[in-house]
């Protein structure tokens, strides 16, 4: 079952930066949730099980080869779609958004689901299309209209966070391809054109706290009170934490409860208030490894599938990374999408290990023979 | 193959944009890591000065609690503003000199200050803590006016519980508190924060989540002392609901006067939906003091009282029910055809039994009697005969059919389950065989067995019903901002199957004890309505060395019962009053319950009128 050459190019760097990461967001969700007094268990122990859920999901995924993952494309991408309409249809309905499914000890959240088999099924298709002469306009819709629908139904939910990765994730999948050049000015004069129609659509399709926070992310001080309270709030604990930090336990913006969301959106933000610029090098270098490892794997894959698939997954992860650390730093709008790995959360964690197995499955195979 | 090569080709080409895709994350690493760098570094210092200086604080704003009013919609319980002054310890450099000078503008001694801040220091030091409630205006522009002295002091425009009719009803409306840290633990107090007021008593306690309201938050800029600056932003609290309870004010005054200065209790059902009107035990507590920082001295005068004034006797005063428990033993006779209806027992004052000579209460007997007289007089030599023929396990069989030995399920805290002896409950709790003398005493309502007055009450309710028995209930309706949230509707429990023959038997011998000439319980008869009734007088202790009753201390008369039924064709009311050592139960505790029916009729409104 299990082939050797599988455990001999298990990468245990990889493995093990993964892990010091979660542990990073480890020490901050107890840096933040500890002094509070919450009944039951506390968060910190809670994070330790969604890591090792997982955990479960990194192993399971990268035993299975990725070939053999990608035959069934197209069955879990249907189930997920099918799992966002329930959503829609039934879902709870979660700060403000409808996203999860409760199955009790664990909401489900359908969204994550389909990232995952959106990658699946666009490596898939992209893959059995040839690139050689670039990828060209027929091609195109297809795809796209496996994109779109999810897109949309994630966007009614309203998760404007996710629907925006999975058009970057599906974007950078169509550069790895390589679109003919003519695809290209096509592609920028229709987007040109139909933009001021898909702005309209956009943002009347917005909630109005999303439009509060899109307006707010550029200029903060219109409402330092309301909505860019969450950003200059980050913004001084990132500052006052200095070149060395305020040492771990110590960071005031956090303890004393001053910054919103600690534990989940905003945990870039404790961490750099406790451990300095110092600290946020090492933790951007460790991603940055990371990712580059990732990068790694989808340029020495033996085919295009495996090449799209890490490429698909490192854009999805990179994406998430942007977005949320330029948030805390003020230069992104706040869409509320957590860290990678360090935000607490199940969903988030178990999504994130999923696609760092991917890339890892693709990684383990790149030295063996096709059949 | 050459599938092979052509797909490693393709892969060649993805492979050249994969190195641009390395590119651009690491452009994206390298940016962010730039703006920290401008954040931390570059503008480091100005912002550890902005978290230094802007040093703004999470103040809880407490929702205002839910007023409480009665079934007619009387105000029983609403807030009043309270200024409440507040130590933030982080921001006190010299708490002795603080405390040295708050006592001079408060009046209360640096001794108990600190005391009140010992108590809670486990608190966290950024966390206001309450120490006075209630500053007069005056103390609080003193303390206002000093501010520069006075670092980490801060007054809080609060409000507080307000109960407008001080210590009346005080175990049914209960008091609130201070949420204590055994309850943070649990799951009802989840979002509770230390320092909260929550409810800790009857049905401040019981519907505490529904009256509580939500929690506000204010996010304040303080100084460097910890004075408020400016507001930042504010989240406003949500009060609480207003709970409509079946209480009845007038009824409760009246039963509160009647019952005097004396411990005792009295409850006031309508048996028909379980409604609880009156509900008094004596003697109250001040709920407002309760309220309020209560000091550990006078906390301990409360706990010390030996007349146990934070004890709702009503449900937690168990007792012996003496001679009203021949109601219960009357029905098991009537039901169980143990002896005929024509049965009597010649009364010569005592019954010899074994080598005891049981006596009854009236010397030189009551001659020959049969049930009626037996109730109506109350002859005990009757009911030791007619107990030692049924047996005592019939007899708490019966007894247990009417819910005493168990809870009635009143929705309020701590409600004791009283006692029904059995063989078994003998053999097991006291490891000795139940003794045939025993049935005589249990028969009379002594020995062992005990009852709550409210048990009692739904005996009476469950005549009153012919054998309907509906759950206390102590709320009616809960109305929150948006109007009502429901009305509560009766629970029935339960449904004692009892012959017609036994209750027309049961409610003459009622009757007769308040209207016949003989009758114990004439100190109950009026007017307005006819009344059933029975009186009780329970022995506090068996042997009694005194000769007569002038010369016995008052702590060894005994408890005195009456409960009573009104109006007797129809009955709407029950009504139960208890004094404790109060004496004879047709002297002491019959015109209690006289009252609060005579109140109840003059106020007859046909809307509570209930048809069978």
């Amino acid at each position: 079952m299990i082939d050797r050459r599988l455990i001999i190019n298990f990468d245990l760097k990889f493995f093990l930066v993964m892990f010091l990461i979660a542990g990073i967001g480890l020490l901050c969700i107890y840096s933040v949730t500890a002094p509070q007094k919450t009944a039951g268990f506390p968060l910190y122990l809670k994070q330790f099980f969604w890591i090792g859920l997982g955990l479960a999901f990194f192993l399971g995924i990268i035993l299975v080869d990725y070939h053999n993952l990608c035959r069934y494309a197209y069955l879990f991408y249907g189930i997920s779609l099918g799992l966002l309409v329930i959503v829609d249809l039934v879902g709870r309905v979660g700060q403000g958004a409808q996203r999860w499914i409760s199955l009790g000890f664990l909401d489900l959240q359908p969204s994550e689901l389909l990232k995952l088999s959106l990658l699946l099924v666009l490596a898939k298709d992209f893959s059995g299309r040839s690139s050689r002469h670039g990828l060209g306009l027929t091609q195109l819709p297809i795809p796209i209209l496996m994109v779109a629908a999810p897109v949309l139904l994630v966007l009614k939910q309203p998760d404007l966070g996710t629907a925006l990765a999975i058009s970057f994730m599906f974007m950078v999948m169509v550069l790895l391809v390589g679109p003919k050049s003519r695809l290209v000015i096509f592609g920028f004069l229709v987007s040109l054109m139909l933009f001021p129609f898909f702005w309209h659509f956009f943002w009347h399709s917005l909630k109005d706290y999303q439009r509060d926070r899109l307006l707010t992310f550029l200029n903060p001080m219109a409402d330092p009170l309301g909505t860019g309270y969450h950003i200059i709030q980050s913004k001084i604990a990132i500052g006052s934490g200095g070149l060395i930090g305020k040492g771990f336990l110590e960071g005031t913006q956090s303890q004393l409860k001053f910054l919103p969301m600690g534990h989940t959106d905003f945990i870039f933000a404790v961490f750099a208030e406790e451990w300095g610029f110092i600290g946020v090098i090492i933790l951007l270098g460790l991603y940055l490894t990371l990712l580059l490892w990732g990068v790694e794997a989808a340029y020495k894959a033996k085919d295009p599938l495996g090449a799209l698939l890490a490429g698909g997954a490192v854009a999805i992860l990179v994406f998430y990374l942007a977005i949320n650390i330029g948030m805390t730093l003020g230069v992104t709008p706040v869409v509320g999408l957590p860290l990678p790995l360090m935000s607490y959360g199940g969903s988030s964690m178990v999504t994130t290990m999923a696609l760092l197995g991917l890339i890892m499955n693709v990684k383990m195979r790149r030295f063996m023979l096709f059949y | 193959m050459n599938d092979t090569s052509y797909l490693q080709e393709e892969a060649g080409e993805i492979r050249n944009r994969a190195a641009w895709l390395a590119g651009f994350v690491l452009l994206v690493l390298c940016f962010l890591l730039a703006r920290a760098w401008y954040l931390q570094v570059f503008q480091g210092n100005y912002y550890r000065g902005m978290a230094e200086n802007n040093r703004a604080r999470l103040v809880e704003i407490t929702a205002p609690r839910g007023f409480l009013y009665d079934r007619n919609g009387n105000l029983l319980v609403n807030n009043t503003p309270s200024f409440n002054l507040y130590l933030v310890l982080e921001d006190i450099p010299d708490l002795e000199d603080t405390l040295g000078r708050l006592s001079r503008y408060i009046g209360v001694s640096k001794d108990e200050l600190n005391q009140r801040v010992l108590a809670k220091k486990n608190l966290a030091p950024s966390r206001p803590l309450k120490i006075k409630t209630d500053l007069t205006l005056k103390e609080a522009a003193l303390i206002e006016g000093h501010f520069p002295d006075l670092p980490g002091v801060r007054i809080e425009a609060e409000v507080k519980r307000n109960y407008i009719h001080g210590g009346l009803a005080a175990h049914f409306l209960g008091h609130v508190g201070e949420v204590s840290p055994e309850q943070l633990d649990q799951r009802t107090y989840l979002d509770i924060s230390p320092g909260s007021i929550v409810g800790q008593y009857g049905v401040e306690k019981t519907y505490d989540a529904w009256i509580r309201g939500k929690q506000g938050q204010k996010s304040i800029e303080v100084d460097v002392q910890g004075h408020e600056r400016r507001i930042l932003r504010v989240q406003e609290p949500i009060k609480g609901n207003d709970l409509y309870l079946t209480l009845d004010l007038d009824l409760q005054r009246t039963a509160e006067a009647a019952l005097g200065e004396g411990s005792g209790a009295v409850v006031a059902l309508d048996p028909w939906t379980g409604d609880i009107l009156a509900m008094v035990s004596h003697p109250p507590f001040d709920p407002n003091l309760l309220s309020g920082v209560l000091t550990p001295a006078a906390w301990e005068a409360l706990a010390e009282d030996p007349r146990h004034p934070m004890n709702n006797r009503v449900l937690q005063g168990q007792y012996p029910p003496g001679s009203v428990f021949k109601i219960v033993v009357s029905t098991a006779l009537l039901e169980t055809d143990v002896i005929p209806p024509s049965f009597t027992v010649n009364c010569s004052g005592g019954l010899r039994f074994g080598k005891r000579l049981y006596r009854d209460w009236k010397k030189g007997g009551h001659g020959v009697v049969g049930l009626h007289r037996a109730i109506v007089e109350s002859c005990d030599v009757f009911f030791y005969e007619a107990g030692r023929r049924l047996g005592i396990d019939t007899l708490a069989e019966y007894a247990k059919r009417f819910g005493l030995g168990r809870p009635t399920g009143i929705p309020l805290a701590s409600e004791k389950s009283g006692l029904i002896p059995t063989t078994a409950w003998k053999q097991t709790a006291r490891g000795e065989p139940w003794y045939p003398g025993e049935t005589l005493s249990a028969a009379i309502g002594q020995g062992y067995i005990t009852v709550t007055p409210l048990q009692m009450a739904m005996v009476v309710s469950t005549i009153a019903t012919h054998g309907y028995q509906y759950q206390p209930r102590i709320l009616k309706e809960m109305k929150g901002p948006k109007g009502s949230l429901g009305e509560s509707s009766p629970v029935l429990t339960g449904m004692i199957e009892l012959r017609e023959q036994t209750i027309a038997t049961l409610y003459r011998a009622l009757g007769g004890v308040v209207s016949e000439d003989h009758g114990t319980g004439r100190a109950a008869s009026t007017k307005l309505v006819d009344i059933g009734g029975k009186t009780g007088t329970a022995q506090v202790v068996g042997i009694r060395p005194w000769m007569n009753e002038e010369n016995t201390p008052k702590k060894f008369k005994d408890h005195a019962w009456f409960v009573a039924l009104a109006p007797l064709d129809h009955p709407r009311i029950v009504v139960v009053a208890l004094v404790e050592h109060g004496g004879h139960g047709g002297s002491a505790a019959a015109p209690i319950a006289r009252m609060v029916i005579e109140e109840f009729i003059k106020r007859d409104r046909p809307a509570s009128y209930h048809q069978l």
